[in-house]
């Protein structure tokens, strides 16, 4: 029987008491040889006998019906297989956590770019070959809304809201408002979509690059018409997630559906530019922020509201101003969000839906108004910091915001930091921002089998390179006292327990914690059979010791031990707010002449209550602060005016940070906490947290070299050469 | 159409299609999938392969091109167990995450050290001849071919400084 556990209260720390010392270290990816000598298989490398290639085609059209394909150009084309379309295949990846198809639109186009069929064809070249000459007839709409500031259609959400904001408002002695734009912006994956079908008995199995499988598995079943259970999906290597793939997508969906009729394996790779097609965005977003604080820096009003944009019925919104609700505190708070209905590539998560785009804007203004105040950025942010969740009341768990804000400043030489010096052609300056992301816990299970010679994790979670295979054998290895040889991880399996999946921070937190409570019922044997209770009993190098007894595991394990265990959600996500929390700090030097903004040095100190791998832990912040970086400085899609259609879609035309965008000193670490209310690891999600707030310590930066604000991201040479005319410098 | 190519020291002849790239023939004729597909633009380094002990990008040339020329790839450097030193610096300095550009990167490391060790200069380089320092400024330029969307960035260079000058 699985365990379900619901993280209702905190519990002792047991990682605390644990001997082996293996979590937390900085210990080697054990899948890292594998990666290196290019032997771990993503989805497409593999190519079984018989398998046929197949090609998306695209809608060229941004609303309508598709009327006919014609084949007829097709016929000179050696291999051929066949062109499908039809009523299951689906519109745009699922959203997140949808656990069921994703819109079935059958002829009708909404975007420039949708997936409307599938060419399959012998090689790859003949595929791609036929795809491109295939001609799609439409029922050309016209008229399709494609711009979210002249949109007809805009929903807007009832504010939420706290306090007198007149009276607030009215009293403040400085204030910011101001309206800052961010563009739609790409997860780009380095690895397309991928997936390989082929159908066994009614049975079908998916090598696919998928973050969360059992929703996925749901989501496939669904769009092809089978009950989950004869579906089997394999991501044991993901080449990036970033949100992109977290629900299936046309590639899945399209190869087995072709597989299916076909009666042969079918392969399908999404094109770079038709990752960008037919992928989720994230939506650009209007942000109006609006401060207000008294002459000591107290905050009385902040009010964030925000315009994002989606395909009508598409219920994902960028929740922009996620951290905006919980990280300062106002005698009066106001929120307020609207979506634009707009037919271009649909909208969903990108790495830190909401905080990557809203908090780069928040600080921004925060930094705005400690200008107008005349104070120090760092001691703006220390005078804000709220006894309670300002809108929900709660307690907030583990909270070193303060710590990461002082320390950092500290490690940063933030009171020597340059100010608005010059070094031959380059303006120097230095910006600051918070960082804060949500931490959760979603339903995960796991199961550990312990033999005498060592232990196997086995679940469906996904490592899309976050670091959950050497995670997980941590957390096994730290409770069954062995080390890290010993212990094997298998993943991204739907066969294997339902885990959380890789999205929202929250997989090392939630599957690390299902893995977590199966070794402890594991040791909770072990202690029966030394005859010990489980407090008494300590593991370490394959030795258990407990009541004046010593075996070593292969003596004791003689059959093999099994503890399988869930983890949900319970009452300490409602009584209290865990996040993760942050500061950034950055030097930049802007170009005088060419408006060139270069990133010269970063640091971002980080509360993640327990770190589980030191090491990934790391990666994973600074990779976040290096997206913050490119987002500030270069990432950016344009859209067609007429057709919606993304005009930037690959990536020579869409910037994503290269190594010499990144070739500053670039550090982030950590302040070491436990945040008891959050798992019964003590650990907070890491991935998306460097991302939040980064961006706006590099524009906070370029002011406090250049003296401009850039407030329409990216903060691209042309834009900083027409700030620094304007401002006559 | 013919090809006869040398991969890893092994010889493949292959029987394929004139339009088919090396990239394509290294993964799905030879079968050796360590060689990634990433954009099939050139845009983003995944794909990087040696030829003739030139880094290429290997989705922008035809195989039939490379008739008899020598190929390197992920696979030739190391396997689990005799990893290439740089291979075993990328797991030691995390210089990677999801590994997807990782074949692509690490070939790239391997064809850029011995650029900068015949002197070749870069962008960033204080002079067009004499030897090359490979400092951070000077690694970071010659490897921006090598996209990273995790952005390990740093720790890959730390991963590439630590083998310099040692084989």
């Amino acid at each position: 029987m699985t365990q379900t556990f619901k993280m209702d209260e905190p519990l002792p720390r047991l990682l605390d008491e644990t001997r082996q010392g293996l979590i937390g270290t900085p210990m080697n990816r054990p899948d890292g040889p594998l990666k290196v000598s290019g032997r771990a298989d993503y989805a497409a490398d593999r190519l079984p006998d018989g398998t046929a290639h197949g090609v998306l085609v695209r809608a060229t059209i941004t609303k309508g019906k598709v009327t006919r394909l014609d084949e007829s150009a097709l016929a000179g084309i050696e291999g051929v297989v066949a062109v499908l379309s039809g009523p299951n295949f689906v519109r745009n990846p699922a959203q997140g956590m949808a656990g069921e198809s994703p819109v079935q639109p059958g002829p009708r186009v909404d975007y420039h770019g949708q997936p409307i069929a599938l060419v399959v064809a012998e090689t790859f070249e003949a595929a791609r070959d036929a795809a491109q000459r295939l001609v799609v007839e439409y029922d050309d709409a016209g008229g399709a809304e494609v711009d979210p500031d002249s949109a007809s259609e805009v929903e807007t959400d009832d504010p939420d809201a706290t306090g007198d904001w007149d009276e607030a408002w009215g009293r403040a002695a400085a204030k910011v408002d101001v309206t800052y734009t961010t563009p739609g912006q790409v997860s780009a994956a380095m690895e397309p979509h991928a997936a390989l079908a082929h159908w066994d008995s009614g049975r079908l199995t998916l090598h696919g690059s998928q973050q969360m499988l059992r929703f996925n598995r749901k989501e496939l079943a669904d769009a092809v018409g089978v009950d989950p259970s004869e579906v089997r999906i394999l991501s044991p290597y993901v080449g990036g997630g970033f949100g992109s793939k977290l629900g299936i997508g046309a590639e899945a969906v399209s190869a087995a559906l072709a597989s299916r009729d076909l009666g042969r394996p079918v392969r399908v790779v999404m094109a770079r530019q038709t990752v960008f097609d037919a992928v989720l965005r994230r939506t650009q977003t209007s942000q109006h922020v609006r401060l207000a604080a008294d002459a000591d820096g107290r905050l009385l009003a902040l009010g964030h509201d925000d315009l994002v944009s989606n395909l009508p019925e598409e219920s994902f919104a960028e929740p922009t101003t996620n951290a905006s609700q919980f990280t300062y505190g106002a005698a009066a708070l106001r929120f307020q969000q609207s979506v634009a209905r707009i037919h271009r590539t649909p909208s969903g998560s990108v790495r830190a839906p909401g905080e990557a785009v809203g908090m780069v804007v928040l600080e921004a203004a925060v930094d705005e108004l400690a200008g107008e105040l005349g104070m120090d950025p760092v001691e703006l942010r220390l005078k804000n910091i709220p006894d309670t969740a300002p809108l929900t009341g709660q307690d907030y768990s583990g909270r070193r915001l303060a710590d990461c804000l002082r320390q950092g400043a500290e490690r940063f030489g933030w009171a020597q930091r340059p100010k608005a010096e010059r070094d031959g052609d380059w303006l120097i300056g230095c910006g600051m921002a918070a960082a804060a992301r949500k931490n959760m816990l979603t339903k995960a299970a796991a199961r550990v089998r312990l033999t005498g010679a060592g232990a196997v994790v086995e679940t469906d979670m996904t490592d899309i390179g976050t670091g959950s295979y050497a995670i997980l054998a941590q957390i096994a290895g730290e409770l069954l006292g062995l080390p890290e040889s010993k212990v094997e991880v298998r993943l991204a399996d739907t066969d294997l327990p339902g885990a959380s999946g890789s999205g929202g921070s929250f997989g090392a937190g939630s599957t690390g914690s299902a893995v977590f409570l199966a070794a402890r019922r594991i040791r909770e044997q072990l202690a029966a059979q030394l005859g010990c209770e489980p407090g008494e009993l300590t593991l370490q190098d394959g030795i258990a010791r407990g009541a004046n007894v010593e075996k070593s595991l292969a003596d004791l394990v003689q059959d093999e031990l099994v503890g399988e265990a869930e983890i949900a959600s319970g009452e300490a996500a409602k009584s209290h707010l865990s996040a993760g929390w942050g500061a950034h700090f950055c030097e930049v030097a802007v170009h005088a002449w060419t408006g060139e903004v270069r990133v010269r040095r970063m640091l971002g100190l980080f509360d993640i209550g327990r770190v589980l791998n030191r090491k990934t832990a790391t990666s994973q912040a600074v990779g976040g602060m290096i997206w913050g970086l490119g987002g500030a400085l270069t990432e950016e899609l344009h859209h067609d005016p007429r057709t919606g259609h993304i005009a930037n879609r690959d990536l020579a035309n869409y910037h994503v940070a290269a190594h010499a965008d990144a070739a500053g000193r670039i550090e982030a670490d950590f302040v070491d906490d436990r945040d008891d209310w959050a798992n019964p690891m003590q650990s907070k999600g890491v991935g998306e947290l460097g991302i939040s707030g980064s961006g706006g310590a590099v524009l906070n930066a370029i002011h406090a070299a250049a003296g401009v604000r850039i407030r329409h991201l990216p903060a691209t040479p042309d834009k900083v050469i027409a700030a620094l005319e304007a401002a006559g410098r | 159409m013919h090809t006869q190519l040398d991969v890893n020291g092994r010889a493949y002849a292959l029987d394929h299609d004139p339009r088919t790239t090396l990239l394509d023939a290294l993964r799905d004729h030879i079968g050796l999938y360590g060689t990634k597909k990433g954009c099939d633009h050139g845009q983003c380094g995944a794909c990087t392969v040696l030829v003739n002990g030139r880094r290429i990008n290997s989705c922008l040339t035809l195989a039939a091109m490379h008739d008899g020329d020598e190929i390197t790839t992920v696979e030739g450097l190391g396997e689990p167990g005799a990893l290439a030193p740089l291979q075993q610096a990328f797991v030691d300095c995390d210089g990677y995450q999801c590994g997807y550009c990782t074949p692509g990167q690490i070939m790239s490391a391997t064809g850029m050290l011995e650029e900068a060790k015949a002197g070749d200069p870069s962008h960033v380089s204080a002079s067009l001849s004499g030897d090359v320092a490979l400092d951070d400024s000077e690694i970071a330029e010659r490897m921006s071919g090598n996209l990273c969307r995790c952005s390990a960035y740093p720790f890959i260079r730390q991963a590439i400084h630590s083998v310099e000058g040692k084989e």
